[in-house]
């Protein structure tokens, strides 16, 4: 064997380029990069995807710099509980910053990847004008733009493969930004626009789907009425993906015919959503297309429990599930029958605010899913009541869990039949499913359960917790066990200032940490900010006028977000956020 | 482990004094919701204006506002703040906490419970008890025992809804949906019926009938306590031999008419639909007084008249 490394000196770096571009993951090219001076080197110059996973961790320019070679750059902004309000709306996550060092250092970029980022439509003009190449433009939860700004990639990206626009908030003022798609323009393969309030202009559409061959997914929004979206539909027969409009209309048998051939026709198509609104009178006439089914999202379709049990048991090679609650605990009974392939599924609240429960939705529903879907790893379910057994049934049932997310949606519930904290379950939860990703606590919970996170959720990445715990220890457990914990995100919990400072060391080991309604002091902060340079501690306080420094230590602190950074604090922190 | 040790770790004694459970009964009501205002409160002279409209409100139900989550997390500072105006009469806070000990820790109590410890108290099971009577947490906490309204003040980014997902369901709300009244899907469909001059409504349940003869038979059944005096003085005979269409006869006999209010806000008469129909449509029936269905039923009337 020959001394030491030098013999690789000697193979030529495209010879190292080619084996690492078998490291798909981010995590082996960081591990590859430390290992010499030659690899940095040649590691960072054949990097071709970059996850930036909090805008402010890194300065764009220094990204850029980094890997001047990326081809594909996907980049989150706001916390994730912006989603809910939680966050104030000028807090920042702003993508020019982003797009400017791109346009500047990433000519040949053909991928671009945002989510819960303000997007203004110069950024959206920038993109178009900077990328010759550009294919893939994905806006998730983003909102700062209009129609205008997509007229601008419309026209400009001549190479546009993918235009995906997940539930963003888009102003409506260009009503006609389809037909800024130069009749030449025919590589599209996947179109999103669900998200879009306006009509949109069906001729149009219809022309642009005709000539692009390649087309596989084709999401609608809600505003096209249901003849339209079948004849645009009957253009595109090799569809894989589908996202319908509006579902309902006065029944028309010719119409409906149509559609019941229009969907027969569907030979490929995997992937069903949208179906807003959907009355009993046309699902009928899709019956066809369920057996192929592996992708199901009926989240904003408000059909009932008898109608949604005839549909969704036909499909038998479901993977993936979003429904309402309307489907009810006698709908997830059939579900668990006969959806053997189920993988995720997600129940979402018809009447998240109401006083009474209408809905027969319950632990049962999980439970009997539990039991049927031997491959099923990935849970979000509302409901409005639990109990230890249900949980502790579901842990020892799915031991496969990677991401369980309950919410029952009072807070402080506890198990209904014992009265007590729903600890013993989620913490059978944590104990059994030993590849546990992502956790979702709620209902009533001491400080026990944290214990149990603390010691047994060791691929734990992401943890949110709402209402619960009793005092500090549930942090403190929490921070000091947990090893892959990445993501932190608590609202109205007795946590403060202790188990912050204890545990400082570990949020650098963290992506990001967010508080908010706990206990934390402004003096904490300013001691947690001193220690861990590489921490942004921001206070974000929408009350107050004044300065943060004229505040004293024991000042409560409202909201916190605690990020590791190597870019220092950041320059557009609007007046409601102070970096301590 | 007991939980005692938990607290302990921080090094402040709790109070797990198994204070009035009563104190807990009156607090249950709204407890779901003031829960939320308790953990707030643990931060002293936290001020943001929702909080303060809840606890404003909820302080004259419950004057022993908690407040050992602050105890917990820096009892120096709550000296020092001197923030305390929320904090019901400031003084006694130890008594305060003690009591909402009752409140809030039944959780640790209950929590003992659940480690299945031996000495669980009494209070823990009577609070648990009192748990079970608010019924299950969908009922709405508070609401039916005339708790402020502020028991139900939604709180601020809960139940964690998208955004998005709220502003795409407020604007296109399920229509399939019944209102209130209706619990439909369930194979029941509850409307309150009303009689004017009655003390109480009653409810019936559409879905057990399947024609208009058997649900005036039932009306009829339940009604009739209201009207054996005005029946006495048409000459109608009592109860007993049932006839087709009894409700129709005992109603224009008896100057009442069957009215119902459908879905779109309109009263109208019981009968001229297909039953189906009818079930679909009503959400609400009263029964009125001929003298204000003129107009309405004039059938009715006519009726009425050949009869006498």
């Amino acid at each position: 064997m020959v001394r030491g490394f030098g013999w690789a000196a000697a193979f030529p770096d495209e010879v190292w380029e080619h084996v690492f571009s078998f490291l798909a993951a981010d995590a082996d090219r960081n591990a590859v990069a430390l290992v010499c001076r030659a690899w940095h080197r040649i590691e960072r110059r054949s990097r071709r995807r970059v996850f930036v996973g909090n805008c402010y961790a890194v300065a764009p320019a220094a990204a850029v710099r980094r890997f001047p070679e990326v081809r594909a750059a996907a980049i989150k902004g706001k916390p994730h509980f912006a989603d809910f309000n939680l966050v104030p709306t000028d807090w920042g996550g702003g993508a020019e910053a982003w797009v400017e060092a791109m346009a500047e250092g990433w000519p040949h970029l053909e991928e671009l990847r945002l989510k819960r980022m303000v997007v203004s439509d110069d950024c959206l003009e920038l993109i178009a004008r900077s990328f010759k190449n550009f294919g893939v433009l994905s806006l998730v939860s983003c909102d700062g733009f209009s129609t205008a700004g997509l007229a601008a990639i419309a026209a400009n990206c001549r190479n546009l493969r993918e235009l995906d626009l997940h539930e963003n908030e888009v102003e409506d003022n260009c009503l006609n930004w389809i037909s800024h798609f130069p009749e030449s323009f025919t590589s599209l393969v996947s179109l999103n626009i669900a998200c879009l309030e306006g009509d949109v202009n069906t001729s149009v559409l219809e022309c642009l789907i005709s000539r692009c061959p390649n087309l596989k997914t084709l999401r609608l929004n809600h505003a096209m009425p249901l003849e339209k979206l079948v004849s645009l539909l009957q253009r595109a027969p090799q569809l894989v993906d589908v996202g319908t409009s509006k579902f309902s209309a006065d029944h028309h048998p010719e119409l409906f015919s149509k559609l019941e051939s229009t969907f027969a026709g569907f030979k490929h198509l995997k992937s069903l959503s949208g179906i807003w609104e959907a009355g009993p009178t046309y699902l009928p006439a899709i019956y066809s297309v369920c057996e192929s089914l592996t992708s199901l999202n009926l989240c904003y379709a408000t059909i009932q429990s008898p109608e949604l049990l005839k549909f969704v048991s036909r499909c038998k090679n479901l993977q993936r599930l979003w429904v309402m609650d309307l489907i009810e605990d006698n709908g997830l009974i059939a579900v668990a029958a006969s959806c053997k392939l189920l993988q995720e599924l997600r129940v979402f609240p018809s009447d998240p605010y109401g006083v009474a429960p209408p809905i027969s939705l319950t632990e049962h529903g999980l439970v009997a899913i539990s039991a049927g879907c031997l491959m099923l790893h990935s849970v979000l379910y509302f409901c409005r009541q639990m109990t230890n057994a249900a949980l502790l049934t579901i842990a020892n049932n799915r031991p496969n869990l990677t991401c369980f997310r309950l919410c029952i949606i009072e807070p402080h519930t506890p198990d209904y039949i014992s009265q007590e904290p729903l600890d013993a379950g989620f913490s059978a939860i944590v104990e059994s499913c030993k590849d546990l990703r992502r956790l979702s606590l709620s209902g009533l919970l001491t400080d026990r359960v944290f214990k149990s996170i603390g010691a047994s959720a060791n691929r734990l990445e992401m943890l949110s917790v709402a209402f619960a715990g009793d005092s500090d220890a549930g942090l403190h457990y929490i921070l000091s066990g947990c090893k892959n914990l990445r993501k932190l995100e608590i609202r109205d919990c007795p946590f403060g200032d202790k188990a912050l400072l204890d545990n400082a060391s570990k949020l650098e080991t963290m992506r990001s940490l967010w508080m908010s309604s706990c206990s934390v002091t402004l003096g904490a902060c300013r001691q947690l900010a001193l220690k861990m340079p590489r921490l942004n501690v921001e206070v974000i306080d929408e009350r107050r006028g004044r300065p943060l420094e004229s505040w004293p230590d024991d000042f409560p602190v409202e909201k916190l977000y605690i990020y590791r950074t190597v870019a220092g604090p950041r320059s557009d922190t609007p007046p409601c956020v102070w970096t301590v | 482990m007991p939980p005692p040790l938990e607290h302990d770790y921080i090094g402040l004694s709790e109070l797990h004094s198994p204070a009035a459970a009563v104190g807990g009964g009156g607090a249950e009501d709204g407890a779901l919701n003031l829960k939320d205002t308790e953990l707030r409160l643990g931060l002293p002279g936290s001020d943001s204006s929702d909080r303060k409209d809840k606890v404003a409100l909820t302080l004259g139900l419950l004057p022993k506002i908690f407040v050992s989550g602050a105890k917990r997390g820096f009892s120096d500072t709550i000296d020092g703040a001197g923030k305390w105006g929320l904090a019901a009469g400031g003084g006694g806070s130890e008594v305060e906490a003690g009591k909402g000990g009752a409140l809030f820790s039944p959780r640790g109590e209950r929590g003992g419970g659940g480690h299945g410890n031996a000495g669980n108290d009494a209070v823990g099971k009577a609070a648990g008890h009192e748990r079970k009577d608010t019924g299950q947490v969908g009922d709405s906490a508070g609401n039916d025992r005339g708790v402020a309204p502020a028991a139900k003040a939604q709180v601020v980014g809960w139940p964690p809804i998208r955004s998005y997902r709220k502003n795409t369901m407020a604007t296109n709300p399920t229509k399939n949906k019944e209102d209130a009244n209706g619990k439909q899907g369930l194979g029941c469909l509850y409307v309150k019926v009303s009689m004017d001059g009655a003390p109480y409504l009653r409810k019936v349940d559409l879905k057990t009938y399947s024609n208009y003869k058997e649900f005036s038979l039932a009306l009829e059944k339940m009604f009739s306590g209201f009207t054996i005096g005005q029946c006495g003085s048409h000459g109608i005979p009592g109860r007993d031999g049932l006839s087709e269409s009894r409700l129709m006869d005992f109603l224009s006999g008896s100057e009442y008419v069957l009215t119902y209010e459908d879905r779109d806000g309109d009263w109208m008469l019981v009968g001229d639909v297909p039953w189906e129909m009818f079930t679909d449509s009503c959400r609400r029936l009263r029964i009125m007084k001929g003298s204000d269905a003129i107009g309405l039923a004039p059938r009715a009337m006519e009726k009425c008249k050949n009869r006498n």
